[in-house]
């Protein structure tokens, strides 16, 4: 009916977020740069290193949201007009839409996060375990 | 047969990213999770209706089974156009931003 209005709530919150962050990392760069010239950009440490991680979760939730959203348009849950969703038309309908929001929409945007939550974990266990190797080779 | 579809495209979209050596300017990347979560979303929708449904849910008319690879082709197929339209909009090779008619 309307659950992907859950994950892309959650998608426009990771994306404000990622705003936030990217205009702090642009102005510590700035910073960086004309407080010490012969500091190159490499040199600089982000000051959020999650970012690109992130931007991982926006995609997530964005393309499936966006996905589902045709979706429900293809089965007519989703109008052109207002409304816009055909559910919000009669009271009835639309306590049945807010409760399938409430379960399928919910575990969506849980399961969506869980499955990010896996993919940054594995990803830094293995660049970890990349550098250690590395490390022990230059040894 | 949607979610099939969609977890059909996330698969081969994730062999395109990780064999490219291009992945990043072409925003491979994009493209595969945004396959990857319609195909979580569907997962979960699909574990909700077996719930409902139980046996019914793998009785489904063939019409119905038609209608839902249509559904699937189709959603590929806006995936790949979202994904165009933002490559195109980022320019990663500057195609568009340094385009001079005369070179055509």
């Amino acid at each position: 009916m309307a659950c992907f209005l859950v994950p892309a709530t959650e998608a426009i919150i990771v994306s404000v977020a990622i705003g936030v962050m990217t205009a702090k990392e642009k102005k510590a760069k700035l910073e960086v740069k004309q407080g010490d010239a012969t500091l190159s950009k490499t040199e600089h440490k982000p000051r959020f290193p999650f970012l690109a991680k992130l931007k991982w979760l926006a995609s997530l939730l964005w393309g499936g949201a966006f996905l589902l959203a045709f979706e429900h348009l293809w089965h007519g849950e989703v109008v052109p007009w207002f409304p816009f969703l055909t559910a919000a038309a009669n009271p009835e309908d639309a306590i049945e839409m807010l409760k399938e929001m409430g379960t399928v929409g919910v575990t969506m945007a849980l399961l969506v996060t869980g499955v990010w939550l896996a993919m940054v974990g594995i990803t830094h266990l293995m660049q970890k375990r990349s550098a250690k190797v590395n490390v022990a080779e230059e040894a | 047969m949607t979610l099939l579809i969609t977890i059909l495209a996330a698969v081969v979209s994730t062999l395109v990213w990780y064999r490219s050596p291009k992945r990043a300017e072409m925003r491979l990347g994009v493209l595969s999770l945004m396959y990857w979560g319609a195909s979580i979303m569907w997962f979960v929708d699909a574990i909700f209706e077996f719930a409902e449904l139980k046996e019914e849910f793998f009785n489904a008319a063939l019409a119905d089974i038609l209608n839902d690879s249509l559904l699937g082709i189709s959603v590929v197929v806006l995936g790949l156009v979202a994904w165009l339209i933002l490559v195109l909009i980022k320019d990663p090779l500057g195609v568009i931003r340094h385009h001079k008619p005369d070179n055509e």
